[in-house]
Formats: structure tokens, sequence, C-alpha cells
């Protein structure tokens, strides 16, 4: 059997119009790299953001925070430009060790600012480190992010971690909402599901807790009716989800088909406009920030986001905005280009105020902050319920 | 007991899915012995357009999977068209690998912006979940629809295979291409219906999938299809009534795997089960050792 010939000619015509296309591409962004020699002082910082896929929400909040950061510094810290590179890891670890190998050696950036699941800043600030290139991740809270196992002195972030978040979890569940038994679900693949739910676990145990349950499931499940039968049948107070918004959605509607009424509880993952807010209505999960919090910062920032994008920001954006305000200051602080000095700089910071809290970063280039827990609500809002110190 | 009565009734549900998708795989391997790799992905796509139907355009639910059937019977024909058909006279590892192509195609392509995008999207029920406490065992509606759909497609195929003029040209292409050719049956015909058959399952089996697990995405049609592969293979590739039973065992063991042993396993014990059968029983359950033809 043989091609007619018109589909072939088509399939010529169109391939020799890809590879004409490409060309031009190519040839732009050379034009482009010699035109950016010429302006002297300058330095470009890359972000790498999950802006498709599954958490998308998270990605396109923290490319408006970081893009508000630099607009505010009006693309300039003293007399050095900034430039901005974007690019998508889809929360895809694998593609995170792409882009961050792209925006190193051949966007040649001197800082990043990223990535914002764990899963994929894990890899790409192993990359980041061994070329000397500043990172800071606005929200990757696994314990190996800054530490693997020595300290990657390039590696900072703008959250707190895992380990505190799932303690946290832990003691609100234990004191507040006077639960004695929890369930665990988690993914066994994502070091963010798998390190929350192990805190919580030590914390809520340590307290006088009993966990019923501790259920793991894989990525691309959907099918989580048998766990979830288990775990009705041992009536926890709690249901401890620590992951992503959109897996969380999923099982709480199954885990409520299957009419189990527990608390549901969990992680920062769950700040997204795209969680299901009827079925989760009523659960608690442990934030960075509150946009209900009255500091004068606080609402300052709501104002401007809200102004320049027509919605309150999330953790996301926030946190975002705070990382991207560290990296300026400690570019401003080193005066150079130098990402060695950059890094430096940034260590050094003291009691800088940003929106979720003063930053110092102590030994492990993780900032000393407070956490604040959240419950949804119906009507897609969050009711800020407390703040937990350190 | 009420336990392991409900953890069967899961079993059920999340087999019966299966045994939508198997089918099809079955079917299209019974009759031009090609893994149709795609056939996952056929699923998804019929679970998006099906989707689109009742929460978008508005129709109602029956119009909405008739539609979406209709669409991935089209989708499958031309698939067969394109990919398969140029390639049927070659050796069998090329159209594995074309399958493999279209499978990766369908994935991507869809993930395109303009097509459905990357994102994950919440499927609202078009239908009231209801439960039904039996004793200690629950059962819901939605587990009584899968349960009916499946076991109708499940007879209306084989009266399609046994009882009429297309089933018995689908079995005699599937005994020698050649030969039916002689015998004056439309070869190339006969398999386009096959396919748009087995594709119109995997769409109904999409739908079904999309309201018992209400979210959708472009890749979601990976796992499930690689589960009713080897679900199909288990019962005997080629067998319809092979693919059901394949599929049954399948949902039942990732169940109990999650009930009683341990949630980490399911997905590995369930390949256990594929390697095993592969080298104990290579033709399935149901399947008969036939001797090559010379």
């Amino acid at each position: 059997m043989r091609l007619p010939k018109w589909f072939v000619m088509l399939l010529v015509a169109l391939l020799s119009l890809s590879l004409v296309a490409g060309g031009c591409g190519g040839q732009q962004a050379q034009d482009q790299k010699t035109g950016e020699g010429d302006k002297g002082n300058s330095i470009k910082i890359g972000l790498i953001s999950p802006l498709t896929g599954d958490v998308k929400t998270f990605g396109e909040s923290v490319q408006k925070g970081f893009e508000l950061a630099l607009e505010e510094a009006n693309y300039q810290v003293g007399d050095i430009k900034i430039e901005k590179v974007i690019a998508d890891d889809r929360a895809d670890a694998t593609e995170a060790t792409n882009v961050a190998t792209k925006l190193i050696d051949q966007d040649k950036v001197s800082a990043i600012v990223g990535s914002v699941t764990s899963n994929c800043t894990v890899p790409a600030s192993a990359i980041a480190q061994s070329a000397g290139v500043v990172m800071i991740s606005p929200t990757s809270t696994a314990a190996n992010v800054t530490m693997d196992p020595d300290r990657k002195d390039f590696i900072f972030r703008a959250c707190f971690i895992d380990p505190f978040q799932g303690t946290v979890g832990a003691r609100f569940a234990f004191n507040d909402l006077q639960a004695k038994s929890a369930a665990i679900l988690f993914d066994q693949g994502n070091p963010y599901t798998v390190g929350l739910s192990k805190a919580f676990k030590d914390e809520f145990t340590k307290l006088g807790g009993q966990i019923v349950a501790e259920e793991a499931y894989a990525k691309n499940d959907t099918d989580f009716n048998a766990v979830l039968t288990t775990i009705a049948q041992k009536k926890p107070d709690v249901l401890y989800l620590p992951d992503y918004y959109q897996k969380v959605s999923l099982i709480g509607k199954q885990a409520r088909d299957k009419g189990i009424t527990a608390a549901f509880l969990g992680g920062d993952g769950w700040d997204s406009t795209e969680l299901d807010y009827a079925t989760m209505d009523g659960g608690y999960f442990t934030a960075h920030y509150s946009g209900d919090d009255p500091r004068p910062e606080v609402k300052q920032w709501v104002e401007k986001y809200e102004k320049k994008y027509g919605s309150k920001p999330d953790s996301f954006a926030t946190l975002a905005y705070d990382a991207t305000k560290l990296l300026l200051k400690a570019i401003e602080d080193a005066k150079s280009t130098d990402p060695a000095k950059i890094k430096e700089a940034m260590q050094n910071i003291k009691d800088f105020p940003v929106v979720s809290g003063k930053v110092t970063f102590d030994e492990q280039g993780n900032p000393v902050k407070s956490a604040v827990i959240l419950q949804v609500q119906k009507d897609k809002t969050y009711k800020y319920i407390t703040t937990i110190e350190p | 007991m009420d336990y392991f009565l409900n953890q069967v009734i899961n079993g059920l549900q999340l087999g019966l899915v299966y045994a939508l998708i198997a089918l099809g795989y079955t079917m299209v391997y019974g009759i031009v012995k090609l893994i149709n790799f795609a056939h996952g992905d056929v699923f998804m796509v019929g679970a998006f357009v099906g989707y689109f139907g009742f929460a978008h355009w508005g129709l109602p639910l029956p119009v909405a999977i008739l539609f979406s059937m209709l669409t991935c019977a089209i989708l499958g024909v031309v698939i067969e068209r394109l990919a398969y058909r140029p390639l049927r006279y070659a050796p069998r590892i090329m159209a594995l690998i074309s399958a493999i192509g279209v499978s990766f195609f369908l994935e991507y392509f869809c993930s395109l912006r303009f097509v459905f995008g990357p994102d994950y999207r919440v499927v609202e029920r078009p239908i009231q979940t209801v439960t039904w406490h039996l004793g200690g065992v629950t059962v819901t509606n939605l587990q009584l629809i899968i349960m009916v759909t499946v076991a109708a497609m499940l007879i209306f195929l084989q009266y399609v295979v046994f009882r009429t003029r297309v089933g018995a040209a689908m079995r005699t292409v599937s005994y020698d291409h050649d030969a039916a050719r002689l015998m004056g049956v439309d070869v190339d015909r006969t398999i386009s219906i096959t396919f748009a058959l087995g594709s119109a399952m995997a769409a109904l089996g999409g739908v079904l999938y999309a309201i018992a697990y209400p979210q959708i995405q472009p890749f979601m049609g990976i796992m499930p299809g690689l589960k009713a592969f080897t679900a199909a293979v288990l019962g005997g590739i080629g067998l319809i009534p092979g693919a059901v039973l394949g599929a049954l065992i399948m949902g039942q063991v990732e169940t109990m795997t999650a009930a009683y042993i341990s949630s980490q396993l399911r997905d590995a014990i369930v390949f256990v089960i594929l390697i095993v059968v592969l080298l104990v029983r290579p033709c399935g359950i149901l399947g008969r050792t036939e001797p090559e033809k010379v």
C-alpha cells in the first residue's frame, strides 16, 4: 500500500516549512544574544516553575509573584540591569533537569528562582550547585533541597520545610482538633508527601495520638476505594492528605463517597484555585501566610497584587515575590553579578522583612518562619484559624 | 465479612472498567494480531469527548456517551487507515512500533493547548450518586450502571461475533486473511469495523471511568491501558470472554492487594502476574494452544 502522491507532497511541504521556521527562530535567538553582550553590567535571572501540567496553578502564581517583584525593582538593582528567562518544568523531575541545564548552559543565568515542587527542585538544585549558580526556591519544602547530605551552599529557599510543616499539622490535629486517631494517605513516589506524612506520624504518635492506617499510592493512581474502605472501617478522627490539590480533591471525593466523615487535614499543596472546594469544605491545611493577616506588609502586598492581576495572591505568589526580593537584596548587597558573591550576601541576610515574615537564613539555607493554619470554605476562600510558631 | 464483601465490590468496579478497555484490545488482536498500544489513548479521548459533551455542551448523558463512542469509532478507523493498514504486510514489529508512535502522538497532541490542554480537569458527575446499604455492604448506583453496561456489551459483542454476517467475516479474517479474501470477504472493511467497535467500547469505558474517578488528563490512558492489556493477556488474548474474565481477576487482585497486603504493592503484583502468565500459560486462562500452521 503506497501513500497517495498528494499526501507525500503535503508532508514534504510541511516539513520544509517547519525547517525554515526553525532556522528563523535560531537566527533570532542569536541576534538577541549578541545584543545582550553590549549592555555591560547585566545579570540574568531564570525562573523555573510548572506552568503546565498537574500543578499548573502553582506555576502561574509563582510567575506572577516573580514578575511583580522584578517590575517593582524596574528590572534593575543599583547599576545592574536584570533580564528574566522563564522556563516550564511541568512539575516533572526530568523536565526540571532539562530546563535547569538549558538556563545555565545556554542562557547563562547567574541566579535561578525555582523550582516550585520539591521533586523538581531537588534534581535542579544539584545542577545549580555543581555549576555554581545561586538558586532560591520559593516553595520547595522537602528537607533535601538545601542539604544532600552536605549543605549545598548555593541553594536557598523562602519557605519552611516539610518536617516543620508535618509537625505543625500533627500538633494542630492533636491540640486544636482534639483528634485521637489519624489515617494517612501519601504518594510513595513524591518526597514532598513522604516527608510530610513521616513528620506528621512522628509528632502525632509522640503527642499520644494513634495512627490507625498509613496507606501509599502511586502518582497515577485514581482508584482509592480499597484503601478508603479500610480507613472507613477504622473510623479515624482525622484523615491526613499531604498531596497537591488535584490528587487531594480526587481522594477527598472518594472518601466522602465511602462515608468517611473524618476532618481532612493537609499541607500547603492544597493552596490552589482549582481545589475542589465543595468536597474539601471544612478541611484544614498548613500554609505559609494568610491574606487576612493584619500586618501592614501583608495588606500592602494583597492590594498591590489585586490591582495588577485582579485576584488575591495565594501562598505561591507571595513566596515567589519574597524569594525574588531576597535574591534582589543579595545582589544589591553583593554589588556584583558574580554568583559566588551573591551567595555570600544571601547567607548573610539578617531579619529582612518580606511579606511572609522576617527572613534570616539558618546554616542550612532555610528561613526561620512561622506557619499558619487555614480552613477551606465552600465559597472558594480560606478562613484564617491560627498561627503556629516554630 | 462485610469488609471483604465491600472490597469485592470495589474490585468489581475497577475490573469492569478494565474489561471495557480490554474488550477493544482483544478484538483488535484477535483479528489482525496487532497489540494496539494506542487503545488506552483512545480511551482517554473518549473520556474527554464525553466530558465535554455532558459538562460543557449540555448534552444529556446518554447522548454524550453515544457522541463520544461515535467520535472514537471514527478515530479508531482513521488510526487503522493511516498507521496500521500501510504496514499490514510488513513485519509485525513495524505495526507494533507504529502503534506506540500513535499512542505518544495522541497523548502529546491532546496535551496541546488548543486540543484538550495539559491540565487535570475535575469532572462534575452528571448523575447524583446514590448509595445503598445492604447489611454492611455499600453499593452505589454508579457501580450498578457500570456493571449493567459491561454485561450488556459482553452479550452484544458475543452476538455480533457469532450471530451476524459481520461477525462471521471477522472470524474468517482472523483465521486467515488471504483465504478470507478468496472467499469474497472484504478484509479491509471487516478490520475497519473491528477497530470502530473496539474504539467505541474504549470510549464508553472512558466516560464511565471519568464518572467513577472524576478527574481526567491527557495521560490518563496509560495505566488503565496497560492494565487492560494485561487483563486481555491473562484471560487469553483474542477471546472476548477472556478479556472480561482477565479484567475481573485484575480488579480483584489489585483491590485485595491494597486491602490485605499493602497498597504499595498493588501495581507490582499485577505486573508480576503478567510475567507469570506469559511464562506458564502464554495463551491465557481461556486460551487454547494451537499448533503452528504450516
